[in-house]
């Protein structure tokens, strides 16, 4: 009974009115924890990766094995630091400038589905509201920059605004490459698109979308000022950067909001184009999503449909994982850029890039139609999908009011990532 | 008082809260912290309103894009650390005036319309905003299919949507741009010809 309610308001029914309200606060607690941990954990992969790197050990001792506690023994130390406001800084600013760091990265999480039906808010353009989210990030930053007081510290800030607005651009343009091939902006269902083969993943839909990944991960590595572009940091010219005058609990709040966006941005990668919760095998994710219908419509095991879903979510966290690991990998092998060559590494080369890129997956479908009568080498859903809403707001229109209300209920309690599934296939 | 009115409540009194310190503060950096509290919160009443594109859009234009571009330009125009605005009483009892008489159209127009006014949903005047998902519908209206309203005329769902006025905008925006930094540029050249 636990596993068959489609969502957890339906769970909290029998609460009348507050079932929202619950429904609201567990969704908010279960994503504090994930963004608690996602820091926690990729701390100490940051710690492990580097020492192995550098032909060290990296921690070994808290925590038994491999260290694996070392992050939380580094958080009770950073707990019990003074904390400092430097007698220059604007006292107010340099307090709430690590807040609205941490908030930024953190309310991307409320968009960003883990698995089929698993996000907090379901919303139909989920990829605008996260790439719209994420760039408030750069704004505590630049505050922190400021308000401290410090050279080092405005020069980190002015560099990482003038990073920021400029690798904006690509990043958008990037993202907006697999929306073309998908024809949403709703994470949920252009993670849906992807199941079967993982030649269905829209990394292989066309060379367009293959190139705007590696472009689109290379952007999202600036955009968490992550080397080889830290130079808002760059410890080694500007001490700490934006964060030189911080300590103790503020100063780990910048680096805890930095790890949470390193998973959201990857997260968004392998919705995007590494098929988000599918596996990659087809047979597998039929199995699966047969087995969600069949919980969902109520013909098959409830508690199957669930553990389909939680495999789903361990096969997103891996990819995400993956990626940060790559963004750690990278970070200890490459140099830092100096501050023209980022510049010009933006302007110059990435938003022609994807631009061209952009133009090419808008080109990509009418040239496929004009030569072998389809819009993609795998499916095409962007047509399919423009076809059937204009049948259905044509149905709209002949429908009754009786008829309406039932589609606002309707429209209540699917799951909008369902839409897209019953399109595409 | 249900749960969406008192968050309705929260966010407009932060947005109103925001915009009176940004004109009561005197540090520009303060400005603009308090514009992003009441800019954020109009995105959270836009949200609440089931606007999420709208919402999305204020947060990215307003917040991540023009704050940061005018908090970047305090930066590399500030002469001082802190550089402050001080406006003097007439200014004040200037745009107080102003603020007045703006106050004062809200007002009446707010008070001539009938909000209470029950309209009853039909198929004819359907709500997107009650069907949810407001996305979809407004990009399909950018190419012309409207379910809500009869466009084309005589009961055809396809027109010309608002393509053509939505190009209009972007290429008008576009000239000014154009326009700005050609003014931008005559004046250095003469500058250096004198």
């Amino acid at each position: 009974m636990m596993f068959a309610a489609q969502s957890i308001a339906d769970f909290f029914k029998f609460l009348g009115g507050w079932q929202y309200v619950v429904a609201a606060i567990i969704h908010a607690v279960l994503l504090v924890h994930v963004f608690a941990v996602c820091p926690f954990a990729f701390i100490w992969l940051e710690r492990k990766v580097s020492g192995r790197i550098q032909d060290r050990l990296g921690p070994t001792r808290v925590g038994g094995l491999f260290g694996w506690l070392q992050s939380l023994a580094d958080g009770i130390k950073l707990v019990q630091k003074e904390d400092l406001c430097p007698p220059a800084a604007d006292s107010m600013l340099f307090r709430s400038a690590p807040y609205v760091v941490c908030v930024a990265s953190f309310a991307a999480f409320m968009v960003l589905p883990f698995s089929h039906g698993w996000v907090a808010v379901a919303a139909d353009c989920g990829l605008f509201i996260i790439l719209a989210i994420l760039s408030l990030e750069v704004f505590g930053i630049i505050m922190a920059g400021y308000s401290s007081g410090s050279k080092w510290s405005l020069f980190g800030g002015m560099r990482e605004a003038a990073q920021m607005v400029s690798y904006e651009i690509p990043l958008a343009i990037c993202a907006l490459v697999p929306v073309v091939a998908a024809g949403s902006l709703n994470l949920g269902e252009i993670g849906g698109m992807q199941r079967g083969w993982f030649g269905y993943w829209f990394l292989f839909h066309d060379p367009f979308t293959f190139i705007a990944f590696f472009v689109y991960f290379v952007v999202a590595t600036a955009s968490c000022k992550r080397a080889p572009f830290d130079l808002a940091e760059a410890e080694s010219e500007l001490v700490g950067g934006f964060h030189t005058e911080y300590s103790g609990m503020r100063w780990s709040f910048f680096f805890m909001g930095e790890y949470a966006s390193m998973f959201a941005v990857c997260g968004i990668a392998s919705i995007l184009f590494l098929g988000g919760w599918n596996t990659g095998i087809g047979p597998v994710d039929d199995a699966l999503y047969a087995a969600r219908n069949a919980s969902a419509d109520g013909s098959g095991s409830a508690a199957l449909g669930y553990l389909a879903n939680v495999l789903g979510a361990f096969v997103f966290a891996a990819k995400a994982s993956f990626g940060v690991f790559v963004q750690v990998w990278l970070r200890w092998t490459l140099p830092r850029l100096r501050i023209d060559q980022v510049m010009t590494t933006c302007l110059k080369y990435l938003v022609p890039i994807s631009c061209f890129l952009f133009l090419g997956a808008i080109v990509w479908p009418l040239v496929l139609s004009s030569l072998f009568g389809q819009t993609s080498w795998t499916s095409g859903p962007l047509g399919d999908l423009v076809a059937d809403e204009v049948r259905e707001s044509q149905f709209y229109r002949g429908a009754g009011s009786a008829e309406l209300s039932r589609r606002v209920d309707a429209a209540e309690s699917v799951p909008a990532a369902s839409l897209g599934e019953g399109l595409v296939r | 008082m249900s749960g969406e009115s008192f968050l309705f409540t929260v966010f407009a009194l932060l947005t109103c809260l925001g915009a009176v310190a940004v004109v009561l503060s005197q540090t520009v950096v303060r400005m603009a912290f308090w514009l992003v509290i009441s800019l954020g919160s109009t995105a959270a009443l836009f949200f609440l309103a089931n606007a999420d594109f709208v919402g999305a859009a204020q947060l990215l234009i307003y917040v991540g894009g023009t704050l940061v571009l005018l908090v970047f330009g305090v930066m590399l125009t500030a002469s001082g650390p802190y550089m402050k605005i001080a406006t003097s009483t007439g200014e004040t009892v200037l745009a107080g005036l102003l603020g007045l008489l703006f106050l004062f159209v809200v007002f009446a127009s707010l008070s001539g319309v009938k909000w209470r006014a029950p309209v009853a949903i039909s198929a004819d005047n359907v709500s997107t905003g009650a069907v949810g998902n407001t996305l979809r519908p407004l990009g399909l209206s950018f190419l012309g299919a409207r379910p809500d309203m009869d466009l084309a005329g005589g009961g055809k769902v396809s027109s010309p949507g608002y393509l053509l006025p939505f190009e209009i905008v972007s290429i008008h925006l576009l000239v000014v741009l154009i326009g700005a930094s050609y003014l931008a540029r005559a004046k250095r050249r003469a500058d250096r010809s004198s």
